[in-house]
């Protein structure tokens, strides 16, 4: 199979889950497991540009396919602007489930340049976070899509939280 | 491909909010994490690492028969199968938990609860590690399973805890707090006394990192390595030299990235202690992985308590006293973490935020065939359990009286210039000033409009509700004359040290699990001595690297840990002040601090930067008399007493009528702990927080069947928020300081956790009204409203 771009070639046991081939037999612990039952999404990968768990995928089936993890994001040096505005908008706070939060969100930019809060809160819903509360995984892709090369949006600011207070 | 056009190292250059102390600033951590570069525990691959998988009951309660391991043993990849038999002989079989109880490591005599540890194989990999678990064969003996809490201390009831000597029932602790008589006298008087049973469901913290551990035991020099998912490192070293008999000097904990903790990291639990013997009987390193059954069946659960509450009042709406009986199931193991002094953590804050004349609290704990725990999941050692009490309880009397939920908080809220205040339970409440912060959630969500809605949906037959709640929480444990886990007292140490051309390191003894310790650490010593915080290192997690302190849990962290960073930050600034008055020959006096350099007084023109300072320590010039060279300070910080954040929250629901589905509409939550050192990490607590509270008033339960199966042992039993069941948060905050803290900071980790539950099933009771619904339990899950809505609310267990 090609894995982030380069060409990879082993011996596996048949059963072995693809999570596994990348983590444990090529080194790629960016992606990470978190539940038994295909629930969590913190495993989530591309498979042929499509997001999938690849706790649900046999590393045989990757065979003769492409595979991108979070560590294929950035690019010669540069951040894509998905990471970026996880940063900017606190999208993560153990970063546990964001490399697959990540790969999702770049996904739905690809297809749809602008989604609205709903279509994000959609795409990311077979995903779980338990730190962020999700309001902040939500403004990240949002800042992604509005600093995207070439976007319109460009100069739009990062979406400001909405906390209001006094002292006393 | 897109791309942002610009070098990630300039990632926080590029932030135009760079504080040099407090304020929202870009968290350090980041840019390992977004680049899939955190190291957290199953990340550690050593050479020659074997795999550790752990053969578990499937029963509750049974005798253990005979344990045949011969065909794992000749599983080609198997290196050693280890049962309870076996660590006895090393006197290993038992360990102490946190909480002065005896817990089984691996199973001897019999098996307590459903996932408990039987049996481990260490093999080359990890499947072959589960494959070989297949081949034991174990018989039991099964023995009657003792599930309701109810039921545990009825005289025909099976003794679970035969282990203990003597023990003949399945009593743990009794436990009371405030002044029985004075409470009665009080409710004896009052107009109006209101009852209401009110259960808190056992739930479970489920971080989405699970637990697990690679032990590196070195055979030569005697030296044991463990990376473990801990949040609390520097005890569990102690522990572990206690508990296997290894000189501390020789441990070392090192507590990588976490993917979460929520107080179920904790505990030690035997995962860790049979890794840590399969590197000792194997000589190669071992690591261990729990999956997702596992850490839901076996680790740390929260609450479990049911409550009979009781509040007394005037007829106009005073409250007078409030009075509660606690059956708490503390399952098979007293494994709570929690200081010594309190076996029900710091459940008597359960007055919460009102003014009273009297209370009292009496509790019983009894062991039930489940798996132990108890304080964890962000409860603030059990101050969910009070504050939901409480709050419910207001709102049971709202109901009563007919009074405006709101309007009768604010009436009995303790006043600013009674603080500090001293609860009849004893609690002395540092600072608070409820109103504004009530009154602030009010305007955020528009309270008086949305009352009006309601009105207009209730006459069109829909259901909306808005909740409320007003939570004082008790975070920063704490002051060593009073807490203490396992004779280890609540102090943290804390050292920093500039370097020669001012860029500094500072060691904490607490570590992360997402708060962004590198961050707010860097932030609050970058403020006392302002050095940027891009310039600071903060090291945390591994023993071998950082002062000796407690750990990470109870939201202590910035009141204790905080507290020493900012003290031994001013340690450093006294000593380059020292430094500075011969470098610009006048006077310690004449010198005037301005963050991050000195001056003289009157002639801002003269001054000295503390790099300067820090170069000249380390430097060839003189240094003034009595003043030693280099630049550093230790600290170990006793708190004088614990920080009380408060909040006030606001719930809007809708409820289909037909389906009995509750939709968060709205959540405004207002918090106040005191100064805001990064807010945006503030908020990012706060949004988590919350969504544990959805969690758990409308869909988390661990449930169990009458034979002890556990019913919530994998994410699609066990149910967690995603993306679609939460609102988009309303945040809000006053700042009342801490009088006590050095910077004023208090506690939030916990905050919404603790604050938010109450306010969403008062929400979802409001919206019951026209049923004539005064309570109903969580999980406020479709099935159960929908009995509300016949009248008929059920207790979840
Ligand atoms: S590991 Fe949970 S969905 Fe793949
Ligand atoms: S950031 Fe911790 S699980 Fe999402």
């Amino acid at each position: 199979m090609t894995v982030n771009g380069e060409e990879v070639t082993r011996e596996i046991e048949g059963r072995l889950l693809l999570i596994h081939f990348l983590r444990d037999h090529l080194g790629l612990t960016g992606t990470h497991w978190g539940c038994d039952t295909s629930n969590c999404g913190t495993c989530v990968v591309w498979l042929d540009g499509e997001p999938v768990k690849s706790c649900t995928v046999l590393a045989a089936m990757a065979g003769g396919h492409e595979v991108r993890t979070v560590e294929d994001l950035e690019q010669d040096g540069k951040l894509d602007p998905v990471q970026q505005g996880f940063m900017e908008c606190h999208g993560l706070q153990c970063g546990f489930c964001t490399p697959g939060m990540m790969m999702t969100a770049r996904a739905l930019l690809d297809r749809n340049p602008d989604p609205s809060a709903q279509e994000i809160r959609e795409a990311i819903s077979g995903q779980i976070c338990r730190c962020t509360g999700y309001a902040t995984i939500v403004r990240s892709v949002q800042w992604a899509a509005a600093h995207e090369a070439g976007s319109r949006t460009d100069e739009t600011d990062s979406p400001e939280t909405v906390a209001t207070g006094t002292a006393s | 491909m897109t791309a942002v056009d610009q070098h990630p190292a300039a990632a926080f250059e590029d932030n135009d909010q760079k504080p040099v102390g407090h304020g929202r600033m870009l968290r350090k951590e980041d840019p390992r994490f977004i680049r899939g570069k955190g190291r957290f525990c199953d990340d550690v691959q050593l050479p020659g690492m074997l795999h550790l998988a752990i053969l578990r009951s499937p029963v509750a309660h049974a005798r253990i028969v005979s344990i045949d391991t011969s065909a794992a043993e000749a599983h080609p990849k198997v290196k050693a199968v280890v049962t309870g038999a076996a660590l006895a002989e090393m006197g290993l079989a038992w360990m102490p938990t946190l909480s002065g109880d005896v817990q089984a490591v691996l199973a001897t005599d019999k098996v307590r609860f459903q996932g408990q540890e039987v049996a481990f194989v260490v093999a080359e990999d990890r499947y072959a590690a589960r494959d070989a678990l297949e081949l034991i064969d174990v018989e039991y003996d099964l023995l009657e399973p003792v599930i309701d809490a109810r039921r545990a201390l009825d005289p025909s009831a099976p003794v679970i805890r035969d282990d203990l000597d003597g023990k003949r029932n399945n009593h743990v602790f009794d436990w009371e707090t405030g002044d029985e008589a004075a409470t009665e006298a009080v409710f004896a008087a009052a107009d109006v006394a209101v009852t209401q049973d009110i259960v808190y469901p056992r739930v479970h913290p489920a971080p989405m990192e699970t637990c697990g551990s690679v032990a590196d035991y070195d055979r030569i020099d005697g030296r044991l390595t463990l990376w473990s998912t801990t949040q609390a490192p520097h005890a569990h070293r102690t522990l572990y030299a206690i508990v296997a008999g290894l000189p501390e000097h020789k441990i070392r904990v090192i507590s990588p990235d976490l993917g979460g903790g929520f107080g179920g990291k904790v505990p030690i639990y035997p995962g860790y202690v049979c890794s840590i013997v399969a590197s000792i009987v194997t000589g190669k390193p071992v690591k261990w992985m729990e999956d997702r059954s596992e850490n839901l069946t076996s680790t740390g659960f929260a609450r479990d308590y049911i409550m009979r509450g009781e509040i007394a009042a005037t007829r106009d709406g005073r409250i007078l006293a409030v009075r509660t009986n606690v059956l708490a199931d503390h399952g098979a193991f007293n494994g709570v973490a929690a200081p010594v002094k309190y076996p029900a953590g710091f459940f008597g804050v359960f007055t919460g935020s009102y003014d009273l004349e009297a209370a009292y609290c009496k509790m019983t704990a009894v062991y039930t065939n489940k798996a132990p725990g108890g304080v964890a999941y962000a409860c603030s050692f059990r101050i969910t359990e009070a504050v939901y009490l409480i709050e419910r309880l207001v709102d049971c009397l709202a109901y009563e009286l007919k009074m405006d939920p709101v309007e009768l908080r604010i009436k009995n809220f303790i006043q600013p210039e009674q603080f500090p205040y001293k609860t009849k339970t004893g609690w002395v409440y540092d600072s608070g000033d409820y109103e504004p912060t009530m009154r602030k959630a009010m305007e955020i969500a528009g309270y008086d409009e949305l009352r009006a809605e309601q009105v207009e949906r209730r006459a069109r037959g829909e259901l909306m509700g808005i909740g409320i709640s007003f939570f004082t929480e008790a975070v920063g444990a704490g002051p060593r004359k009073d807490m203490d886990i396992l004779g280890l007292g609540m102090a943290d140490g804390c050292e920093l040290r500039v370097h020669p051309t001012g860029k500094a390191v500072v060691r904490l003894s607490v570590q992360s699990q997402g708060q962004g310790h590198e961050t707010t650490f860097a932030q609050i010593v970058a403020e006392e001595i302002g050095i940027p915080p891009a310039d600071i290192d903060v090291v945390h997690g591994d023993t071998d690297q950082t002062p000796f302190g407690l750990g990470t849990y109870g939201s202590r962290s910035t009141p204790v840990s905080g507290a020493a960073a900012a003290l031994v930050a001013r340690k450093v600034r006294d000593k380059a002040r020292l430094i500075a008055s011969g470098m610009l020959e006048v006077s310690v006096a004449d010198l005037e601090w301005q963050k991050g350099s000195f001056h003289v007084k009157g002639d801002p023109t003269k001054s000295v930067t503390i790099q300067d300072i820090a170069m000249r320590a380390h430097g060839a010039g003189d240094l003034p008399e009595g003043v030693e060279g280099g630049l550093e300070a230790q600290i170990c910080y006793n708190p004088e007493n614990l920080t009380y954040p408060h909040g006030a929250y606001i719930c809007v629901v809708d409820i289909d009528p037909g389906t009995a589905q509750v939709k968060v509409r709205r959540f405004i939550a207002v918090d106040d702990c005191g100064t805001r050192i990064n807010p945006m990490i503030i908020e990012g607590q706060v949004h988590g927080g919350l969504t544990d509270g959805v969690g758990m008033a409308l869909m988390e339960m661990i449930a169990f069947d009458e034979d002890g199966n556990c019913l919530g042992g994998s994410l699609m039993d066990y149910l967690i928020p995603t993306s679609l069941e939460v609102p988009d948060w309303e945040t809000g905050f006053t700042v009342t300081p801490s009088p006590h803290h050095p910077i004023g900071a208090k506690g939030v980790g916990e905050s919404a956790t603790v604050g938010s539950p109450p306010a969403i099933v008062n929400a979802v009771v409001d919206a019951l009204k026209p049923f004539g619904i005064r309570h109903a339990d969580m999980p406020l899950t479709p099935s159960r409203v929908w009995d509300a809505m016949r009248g008929a609310p059920q207790p979840p267990i």
